[in-house]
């Protein structure tokens, strides 16, 4: 008996967005199907890996994860040159980590020299990121903004405390943004509806649902982002219609499963390959539920997601 | 198609004996229509009504039971696409895979491996499922010899037997009587064979198709030669393939009731490459497999794929609690900072990643809220002064501390009062709003 495969095509589609410059640039989403789903409809864009990189030495990551960074995180530049040359990165996720009130409180201006060395060095697309804390990002993502303008960069991430200033500063400087709620649907529709009545391309516009680590809220993640590209295709929301990332390493890196020594919990097995299994299986989740970008710290757990990714694509 | 209420009832013989336990033969089959109550509880259905009825009321996909006894595993009864609609229903089994060509130590290793590997994870108990052991040698002898070892050295795991042999498939089912294994390996060339053995031992037939197409006829075939348990394999080995015919076969049986696709299925994600065998057995978890088969379990791997199958097989209309308790993190001492959250899973795991970001050891006393977070908590009631106080006051953690002092969250300072009026002797801090303010709130206070 032959079988009918039953198929399901979308009138909604992905808004195809690119990042970076040149023969650097990264293209985004742009498919009409629901994740690797290239079986049924067009699916172009492939998800991109970025590398994340701080402004200051990572102190507050766990050791297996510092260790491989060692010799080069002393200088942010000096790191994302050895992603993008070394790792094969497809973007670098700056973090302007140093610039929060409590990890040093760096000032708008420094954050924004260390931007223009980036951009100078990298010829990949960078992603731009404050430090999550809603106030300082505000000033420092609009010098960031500045010293990024017309490099087609990332910058984020806009949330509703301070989405005003900071998209005004990516329009003003021709930039990518970021908008993040946190892990609601209708978060989401609302933030991306208010950014876009500030006259922003929703062609311009990536959505963080916010990320989480497997065993710390995974499924929420995983559920919110199957909702928005269901709403976005079956649906033909327009407001959801965008790239969606996913900032896997930083909520990954802090959990107890990535850091307890095998000693301490022999059933947990190995800790080197437990951490990057950790990072790697919380990645591909997000990617199998809709994720276009991620951010990722361990190299190993990137290389393994890639390879999952060309799996994904043997059909 | 499923019938509906009214469908049903016409069908039922009207007689409103109440026998079945409903008070009418119309509440009966309203019953029936919602999956509730099943049709061998009606003792007068004529033989007609109980094909039509059997054939519409079967759950899209056939509920079996692989192994039996305390470590048996559910299979089947899927009812959605995508875990948002409703709960996922019974969580996939991960199965290692053991050759028969593998030394007699390294295939002991493994079993007891297996058997071994039992952990508890937020209160379940979870554990590699199964053995799948493999006819790598064609040799019926080494087969027999392996089955045997199983039944020794993990005689309570359920068992999945690859061959294509029917005779060595006979031999390993002997040592396996009264199991529910799967027999998993009829093709179009032995199907015949490989039904007859399933059946003679009551195991369930697991389907080794090239494609879809033969996927489907195989399965008929199955039916026709009076096979009614069966696990299915389109053949999909690459991620990609995976991910796609398990989509059809979900999509077929849910949504168009097509009854050959109607069965739980197996995926193999078996690669040399451990990493990339963990995520694609993720995959499986993820994307509709009821057994996933992996080279091999090594604790690492079994923690995260515990992890992820927690986590995509939770209720999403239950939200995740975690148990009232005063938890330590790090080293507290007498002099630590004790604080109060709600106990809904993301709450206490936002609030404890933050205690740990800040390096301060802290006592986190986490109240029982039904799940809730703290605002809506606190608006329904489930987190008011006088519970607060009462939680508190029963700990009997005053014992420990040297100074009685309790930091809230943020949010509901207005409780702050209240709660000192009703603990005596204790001062109430307000602490942030949101939990990533807790590490400069910690660290400022020294």
């Amino acid at each position: 008996m032959p079988f009918t495969p039953p198929k399901e095509s979308f009138s909604g589609k992905i808004c195809e967005i690119g990042i970076g410059r040149g023969d650097g640039t990264v293209s985004l989403g742009g498919q009409s199907v629901m994740p690797f789903h290239s079986f049924e409809g067009a699916a172009p864009g492939k998800p991109a890996i970025a590398f994340e990189v701080q402004d200051v030495p990572p102190d507050d990551w766990p050791e297996t994860v510092k260790d491989v960074f060692r010799d080069v995180s002393g200088d942010p530049v000096t790191w994302a040159a050895y992603c993008q040359d070394s790792l094969g990165a497809d973007a670098i996720a700056l973090r302007l980590a140093g610039t929060h009130p409590d990890r040093g409180d760096i000032s708008a201006e420094r954050a924004a020299e260390t931007v223009s060395r980036m951009l100078a060095a990298i010829k990949v697309p960078l992603i731009i990121l404050g430090s999550n804390h809603a106030e300082k990002d505000t000033s420092v993502l609009v010098r960031a903004a500045e010293a990024a303008k017309q490099t087609n960069s990332v910058i984020g991430k806009a949330q509703e405390a301070n989405y005003k200033t900071i998209a005004a500063a990516a329009m003003a400087n021709d930039l990518k943004l970021i908008a993040m709620s946190e892990l609601d649907i209708n978060l989401s529709k609302q933030l991306n509806i208010l950014i876009t009545q500030m006259g922003f391309d929703r062609e311009k516009l990536i959505t963080d649902p916010m990320s989480s680590a497997l065993s710390y809220g995974l499924e929420y993640t995983y559920s919110v982002m199957e909702r928005i590209r269901l709403a976005a295709l079956a649906q033909n929301d327009p407001t959801l219609q965008t790239p969606m990332l996913a900032d896997v390493g930083m909520y990954v890196w802090k959990v107890k499963e990535t850091q307890a020594p095998e000693a301490d919990l022999p059933e947990w097995g190995e800790l080197g390959r437990r951490g990057v299994a950790w990072e790697a299986v919380t990645a591909s989740a997000f990617l199998v539920s809709g994720a276009d970008l991620l951010i990722m710290r361990h190299p190993d757990a990137a290389g393994a997601v890639k390879k999952f990714m060309a799996e994904m694509e043997v059909q | 198609m499923a019938l509906t209420g009214v469908e049903i009832f016409k069908l039922l013989p009207k007689t409103n004996c109440k026998k079945c336990g409903q008070p009418t033969c119309l509440a009966f089959a309203m019953k029936l229509a919602q999956r509730q109550t099943s049709l061998d509880k009606c003792p007068d259905v004529s033989e007609e009504a109980k094909e039509k009825l059997g054939a519409a009321s079967a759950p899209p996909i056939r509920p079996i039971t692989l192994g039996t006894g305390a470590k048996c595993v559910k299979m089947g009864e899927e009812m959605v696409l995508f875990r948002h609609e409703k709960k996922f229903v019974n969580p996939c089994a991960f199965a290692v895979e053991i050759k028969d060509t593998l030394a007699t130590a390294d295939a002991e290793r493994k079993m007891e491996e297996a058997a071994a590997s039992e952990i508890d994870r937020v209160g379940q108990k979870l554990r590699v499922d199964a053995l799948y052991l493999s006819n790598d040698s064609g040799d019926p002898a080494r087969f027999l010899e392996l089955a045997r070892l199983a039944s020794t050295k993990a005689p309570d795991l359920p068992v999945i037997l690859g061959t294509v042999n029917p005779d060595a498939a006979e031999g390993a089912l002997g040592t396996l009587a009264g199991k529910k294994a799967v027999l998993y390996g009829a093709n179009a060339g032995n199907i015949s064979a490989m039904a007859e053995k399933a059946k003679a031992a009551k195991a369930t037939l697991g389907i080794a198709a090239k494609n879809m197409d033969e996927l489907c006829e195989l399965t008929e075939k199955a039916k026709s030669l009076g096979v009614e348990d069966m696990v299915l394999d389109s053949g999909a080995r690459s991620a990609g393939e995976i991910l796609r015919d398990n989509t059809y076969m979900r999509r077929a049986a849910l949504k168009k009731n097509f009854k050959p696709l109607g069965f739980p299925v197996i995926t193999f994600a078996n690669r040399a490459d451990g990493m990339l065998e963990t995520l694609v057995a993720g995959l499986g978890v993820e994307k509709y497999a009821s057994i996933v088969v992996m080279n091999e379990a090594e604790r690492w791997k079994n923690l995260a794929l515990f992890s992820l199958r927690q986590n995509i097989y939770t209720d999403p209309q239950v939200p995740m609690q975690v148990q009232q308790k005063i938890y330590k993190i790090g080293e507290p001492g007498p002099k630590a900072p004790f604080l109060i959250t709600t106990n809904f899973s993301l709450t206490f795991f936002i609030v404890s990643g933050e205690i740990e970001n800040s390096k301060v050891a802290c006592r986190l006393a986490v109240m029982d809220s039904e799940g809730l977070s703290v605002l809506t908590a606190w608006a329904a009631g489930k987190f008011t002064a006088g519970k607060i106080a009462q939680f508190i006051g029963e700990s009997g953690i005053e014992g420990e501390l040297e100074q009685r002092e309790l930091v809230i969250p943020g949010y509901v300072a207005i409780l702050s009062g209240a709660i000192e009026d009703k603990l005596p002797g204790w001062k109430i801090t307000v602490g942030p709003r949101e939990a990533n303010g807790l590490p400069a709130f910690l660290k400022a206070r020294g």
